[in-house]
């Protein structure tokens, strides 16, 4: 019998590389083995719409648990992968078992980093939000009047801010960059996103570095600024961003930087592993990057499966994301690494806008905040290598449509 | 609970009953139905659950809102005037019988 493909890893890029696979007919043996006890599910809406308990568990699953049965797809979850022995082509679980694979797929996601013991965070009461575990645990603390206070102003940390101020929970939110989103957002964004939750009652400080956490007794009671001032707290959530999982990638002798490197298949430097979504690297434009997103982690897993069909293609998918705050909605299309010029198109209401970035002439990426049109259209611009000029993006009386769909 | 039927271009159909409050593109995702992806979950950023509506039906599958008038633009097989995103199509007794045409990407 030959060795199934063995994937590891149970989320969106595992799950977007099953569909294709199986929608491609492709008969050989697929084994997918998940630490947590659920198949694939959605990540993206548990700091929005499950936090808030808008959103039932079952909604979050990816598949249904029989279909993968349905699909001759066998499950191992529950499951953690001790080691990756690449010269005998198998791997090893913690319980001591040894799985053969014909070929390997690695979707080990990316971890929430956290804040180091020695300011306080391992005390109780803190939090890092990635998984349905998480969420649930969070969930029985975010009750209203309680004091949220969160560490980082990126999208988790603003996502779970608006959450908690729906919730009725008292919500300070601290950034030590000199604006939230500043590592991935033009300041015209991180504005835009500044004012609304000011409107909203969360108390934000950024440029504002924190020196540790306080403790009661073994739990965390509030923070202490490097000003001196001290902020109570009855729970911390961090959001400082995330590393790639790349121990089992290591362990194996694999390349890495900042994720497992792979080439333009998601091949990783062993010919018969490959590597998908938030854990892996890859060189775009001539420089190495890594994204956590869902279309990456899908667009991935489906390469994968498509290659490993025989298909020959390589990784160019552009890439888009999106995030809910309250009812506003931003929607970004593109990379704006490198960019140098920003430019800022007025929406259809006084609470859209949109942001083109360019680098010099070039249009490299837009968020677009209550704008789908900007979000639509301009993805269909980027995706035709149409090139308008700055001055056309900045007159809202140009006609996005027309752009994208014209010759 | 309705019951829902997709038909593919290749003359194959997929029917199934669907529990009032799912929406079109997570019912598809548990029966198998094919080319209908929902990448973003239904939270109208990826246009990757198109669907053709049968004419009887169009109407009763409720208003194209703004949002997805315009993602309905970025889809992969061309719109038409009977064009959903199916995650934006509810399951309720109303759809009963509702038949949906899967377009097919090159």
């Amino acid at each position: 019998m030959t060795a199934p493909i063995v994937v590891i890893g149970a989320g969106q890029a595992a799950a977007s590389f099953i569909s294709r696979h199986v929608a491609l007919g492709n008969e050989n043996p697929v084994l997918l083995i998940g630490e947590e006890p659920h198949p694939p599910y959605q990540r993206p809406p548990l700091s929005k719409k499950y936090l808030l308990g808008e959103l039932e568990r079952e909604r979050l699953f990816i598949r249904p648990l029989q279909w993968y049965a349905e699909q001759n797809v066998a499950l191992r979850l529950d499951t953690r992968v001790a080691t990756i022995e690449p010269d005998n082509k198998r791997v090893v679980t913690k319980n001591g078992e040894a799985i053969a694979y014909d070929k390997l797929l690695l979707c080990t996601g990316s971890s929430a980093r956290k804040l180091p013991d020695d300011v306080g965070g391992s005390l109780a009461g803190i939090f890092t939000l990635r998984s349905i575990a998480d969420i649930d645990t969070i969930s029985a603390e975010f009750k209203a009047g309680r004091k949220l206070l969160i560490i980082g102003g990126g999208y988790i940390g603003l996502e779970a801010a608006a959450v908690g101020r729906q919730l009725g929970l008292e919500v300070t939110l601290l950034e030590m960059a000199d604006r939230i989103l500043q590592r991935v957002a033009a300041a015209t964004t991180s504005e835009y996103f500044r004012n609304l939750h000011l409107q909203h009652g969360v108390s934000l400080h950024e440029s504002t570095a924190m020196t540790r956490l306080l403790d009661d007794d073994g739990k965390v009671c509030g923070v202490e600024l490097e000003s001196g001032d001290v902020i109570d707290a009855d729970l911390v959530l961090v959001g400082i961003g995330g590393s790639p999982n790349t121990e089992l990638a290591l362990s194996a002798g694999l390349d890495c930087d900042n994720g497992i490197r792979v080439n333009e298949t998601c091949q990783t430097s062993n010919t018969d592993i490959y590597a998908a979504g938030d854990c892996c690297s890859f060189k775009r434009n001539g420089q190495s990057i890594r994204l956590e997103s869902v279309q990456n982690a899908a667009d991935q897993g489906d390469l994968v499966a498509r290659v490993l069909a025989g298909e020959a293609l390589i990784y160019t998918a552009l890439p888009w994301f999106w995030s809910d705050q309250y009812d506003c909605k931003l929607q970004i299309v593109g990379l704006n690494h490198g960019h140098n010029q920003t430019i800022v198109r007025p929406g259809a209401t006084d609470s859209s806008l949109s942001t083109w970035y360019y680098r010099d002439d070039q249009l490299l990426a837009i968020d677009a905040i209550n704008e789908p049109k900007s979000y639509a259209f301009g993805r269909k611009i980027i995706e035709a290598g149409k090139n308008p000029t700055q001055q056309q993006v900045a007159d809202p009386a140009t006609d996005l449509k027309a752009l994208a769909l014209g010759k | 609970m309705a019951l829902i039927t997709w038909k593919m271009e290749d003359g194959s159909e997929i029917t199934a009953d669907v529990k009032d409050g799912l929406n079109l593109m997570e019912a598809a995702a548990s029966n198998n139905v094919p080319h209908i992806e929902g990448e973003c979950g239904g939270c109208l950023s990826c246009a990757t659950c198109h669907v053709f509506v049968d004419s009887d039906w169009f109407a009763k599958t409720g208003e194209v809102d703004d949002i997805e008038d315009t993602m309905l633009e970025m889809t992969d097989v061309e719109r038409e005037d009977n064009s959903r995103l199916s995650c934006q199509i509810v399951a309720s007794a109303d759809l009963d019988g509702l038949i949906l045409y899967v377009p097919e990407p090159e």
